[in-house]
């Protein structure tokens, strides 16, 4: 099986969210845990980015237009962007506290919008970058450490 | 502790996946909130939920739970079961709540 350092050039991809479209929560968090089960990343690696994926998409179709989550990786890291266009945050500080939510009523009641999203993303990141701008959009970033096995 | 085990002494009603029962149950988890069950459920668990659209076919099957356990009889969407016989995600329903579900679960597991 190939390193990921040696397969660096394929280990990347970025795919297309529809904001709105919760019918297809969870599609790119799974295609992406699958392929990084195929790359043979360590299973707890798998699992965190699952998390942070699951949740940055879930974000981008509860509040924004449109949006993207990339991946890529450097030989120690896996490193996941998520970019919308949306209303933005304008208050990260507070959007980050666990609990805190400014979901609608159609978006509690499918089970989501309990404040644990960024809180989540933040927790299972190793680094974590977020910007936004009012009215424009939100940009996260997530860097996860692999460490390989023996 | 199999799923078909749970089946028979729950008196579950399956509706997807039959054919997976053999999958083992290493532990289990009780939520209703997606984020919070993607968060601490683990591999293997059985998920007891009240949620019934076809997003918990996702979270299970990221999560790679055993299968779904819905409580109170209730039934889940079609879309749901589409999804879920797509992923391969065991889908049963319990009559009783949530709190009897697990309680009952719980007493197995630990009896094994």
């Amino acid at each position: 099986m190939l390193s990921l350092a040696e397969d660096k050039g394929q280990f990347e991809a970025v795919f297309p969210v529809r904001g709105r479209n919760f019918t297809d929560a969870g599609q790119v968090s799974g295609r992406i845990k699958n392929i990084l089960r195929e790359k043979a990343l360590p299973e707890d690696i798998v699992r965190r980015a699952a998390i942070v994926i699951f949740e940055a998409e879930v974000n981008i179709i509860s509040y924004a237009e449109k949006g993207i989550i990339r991946y890529s990786t450097t030989p120690d890291s896996l490193i996941i962007e998520a970019i919308d266009e949306g209303p933005g945050i304008a208050d990260i500080e507070l959007a980050l506290q666990e609990g805190y939510s400014t979901a609608d009523d159609i978006i509690r009641e499918l089970g989501f919008g309990a404040g644990m999203g960024l809180a989540n993303i933040k927790k299972y990141s190793g680094e974590f970058e977020i910007s936004s701008e009012v009215g424009k959009g939100t940009r996260l970033k997530s860097i996860i450490k692999i460490t390989w096995g023996i | 502790m199999d799923l078909k085990f749970l089946v028979d002494k729950l008196n579950l009603n399956v509706r997807c996946c039959e054919g997976n029962l053999k999958r083992e149950v290493l532990g289990g988890y009780v939520g209703d909130l997606l984020s919070d069950v993607m968060a601490n459920s683990k591999k293997g668990d059985i998920w007891v939920t009240r949620q019934i659209h076809q997003n918990i076919v996702a979270v299970a099957s990221l999560k790679d739970h055993a299968g779904i356990i819905l409580v109170q009889g209730v039934s889940p969407e079609e879309d749901t079961l589409g999804k879920a016989s797509k992923e391969g995600i065991p889908v049963m329903i319990s009559e009783l709540s949530a709190f009897e579900t697990v309680g009952k679960i719980y007493q197995l597991m630990n009896s094994k």
